[in-house]
């Protein structure tokens, strides 16, 4: 073995140990394929998977150029970029590099690296920064890649606090989105704020007829226009001191206090369905449905709970849409039999 | 300022000192939320309130806490991402003490909006080196000379380390270096150990 390198241009020489530490990873071969030197990381890696040949071929599989298994076919690498696979089982590494003759031809010089697979080698190995050269940047990659995690980890847990955030803020709201109009949770809290007080009131339960064929025919944005432009109906019957929610695709209830004269709410039902019966023009096509509305009023009980409230309205609006749609009815005792049977 | 700057010494406060301590240190610098987010921006004026807050609950001067503050962001758990950073900073502690200059730019690579303070690092030769830490935090040298002390620490460093004040804009800091390997210090791979993370 020769203690000095010459590089064939310049004749440059430079001391084995230099060239250890300008390239830790490169190997240089003679002509006939024996190791003459191998950097300090290289040799690591190598005795770690248990490599202890001297010839090229028992070390290293070449992965590219395609082709090349002997000595003979050696020159080809001449210049050209490298990937080897260590000829070990259980070291699945591929290096990278680049190769190129020296000493007048009399050599192969090869300088190689991990490449991307630096990460999985650093650990592999146990390398530590003293094993790459000094001008290498796989340290500031490893950097980069535990900066990296150490920021997603923040964003991960940033995510998690908005999602909570925004699914209480969720169970807070009060308003339906599409309609603008109170939600079931909105209407809840009032009736229950209604029902504490002992404020007489009247609620009615209002279903769309034909909504779905609407859906069907026209499409789901004519159903969204429909169900805006009935809010909007609905906001222009009642007073502000009433309620008015949609509570489901196409179900609405509404609060009405103080109707408790004459025939009072019946006049405001069937004013709601005349309205609502008008055709809604979406795009030039008119939208037709109709509405029914079960009708039941605080007065009607010795003891308030909303829960028999709702289940009352329901039943009215059942019969209602039973008796042939477009219609309100009033929750009646005799309806209640039903209920009861 | 940086939420990441501000959320460390949130965490900071709440981890050593008691959620309470962050409650009042909230109600004194009249914030109106309950922490601080580690990747928004916030107002430079918000980190000042909130350790003038913390010093004036706790009845501790400044430059005491914010060196506790440079220790714990070392030290804590929590904040073993940090330390690795840091020892990314070279082999031995003199390595680390060179590498500071860099500290900015580091930060940048991870985070192009997080802005530390520029450190100059000057060797004066045999073990004395003397710190110029620039205006980003008022009494930013104290922090550095609390981390200094940990990371000393974790390369097994001895270390004399002083905080002489300003000179211009710059809070100096003076570290004396007597044995690089007094200890065996705490370990250090490259490779971040496999497991759970935090």
């Amino acid at each position: 073995m020769k203690d000095e390198s010459v590089s064939k241009d310049t004749g440059m020489m430079l001391s084995k140990d230099a060239i250890g530490r300008l390239m830790p990873m490169h190997i240089a071969l003679d002509l006939k394929g024996n190791v003459i030197s191998c950097g300090p990381t290289l040799s690591l890696v190598l005795k770690e998977c248990g490599l202890s040949g001297q010839k090229f071929f028992e070390l290293f599989n070449v992965k590219r150029p395609m082709g090349i298994a002997s000595m003979r076919k050696l020159p080809a690498l001449l210049g050209e970029k490298v990937q080897l696979r260590l000829n070990a089982a259980g070291h699945d590494f591929t290096l990278r590099g680049l190769c190129h003759d020296f000493a007048g031809g009399h050599g192969y010089l090869l300088n190689l690296s991990f490449g991307i697979g630096v990460v999985d080698a650093v650990r592999h190995f146990q390398l530590t920064e003293a094993d790459f050269a000094h001008t290498d940047l796989a340290i500031e990659m490893l950097y980069l890649v535990e900066a990296k995690s150490a920021v997603m980890q923040e964003l991960k847990e940033l995510n998690l606090r908005l999602q909570s955030a925004k699914q209480v803020a969720e169970q807070q709201a009060l308003t339906d989105t599409l309609s603008g109009l109170t939600n079931r949770r909105g209407m809840e809290l009032e009736l229950s704020r209604l029902i504490n007080l002992r404020k007489s009131f009247t609620l009615m339960h209002m279903d769309l007829d034909f909504f779905k064929q609407v859906n069907d025919t026209l499409g789901h944005a004519a159903g969204d226009h429909v169900l805006r432009t009935v809010a909007q109906i609905l906001l222009l019957e009642i007073r502000d001191s009433d309620i008015v929610a949609r509570v489901g695709g196409d179900e609405f209830v509404l609060v009405l206090q103080r109707l408790d004269e004459g025939n009072l709410d019946n006049l405001v039902a069937d004013r709601i369905i005349a309205a609502v019966s008008a055709p809604i023009d979406f795009e030039g096509q008119p939208c037709r449905v109709s509405c029914s509305i079960g009708i039941t009023k605080s007065a009607f009980y010795e003891v308030l709970d909303s829960e028999t409230l709702h289940a009352d309205a329901d039943m009215a609006l059942y019969e209602a849409k039973r008796a042939g749609r477009g219609r309100a009815l009033l929750f009646a005792p005799q309806v209640d039999v039903a209920r009861s049977a | 300022m940086h939420g990441l700057i501000n959320r460390s010494i949130q965490s900071f406060l709440r981890e050593t000192y008691g959620q309470k301590l962050w409650e009042d240190v909230v109600q004194r610098a009249e914030f109106k939320f309950d922490d601080f987010e580690a990747l928004l921006i916030y107002p430079a004026e918000q980190t000042d309130a909130m350790i003038e807050a913390a010093c004036t609950v706790m009845r501790r001067r400044r430059g005491d806490l914010l060196e506790s503050l440079g220790t714990y962001l070392v030290t804590s758990p929590n904040l073993e991402a940090l330390r690795r950073l840091l020892r990314f900073g070279g082999l031995s502690f003199v390595d680390f003490l060179h590498s500071l200059d860099d500290l900015p730019d580091r930060a940048h690579l991870a985070l192009s909006e997080l802005d530390l303070p520029e450190l100059i690092v000057l060797d004066q030769g045999s073990g004395h080196f003397r710190l110029l830490c620039a205006p980003l935090i008022d009494g930013a040298g104290h922090i550095v000379v609390g981390l200094l002390r940990a990371m000393a620490d974790d390369y097994g460093a001895l270390v004399l380390l002083d905080h002489l004040g300003t000179d211009g804009d710059y809070e100096v800091v003076v570290i004396h270096v007597l044995d690089q390997a007094y200890t065996a210090g705490k370990q250090f791979d490259l490779a971040l150990p496999v497991g759970p993370e935090r």
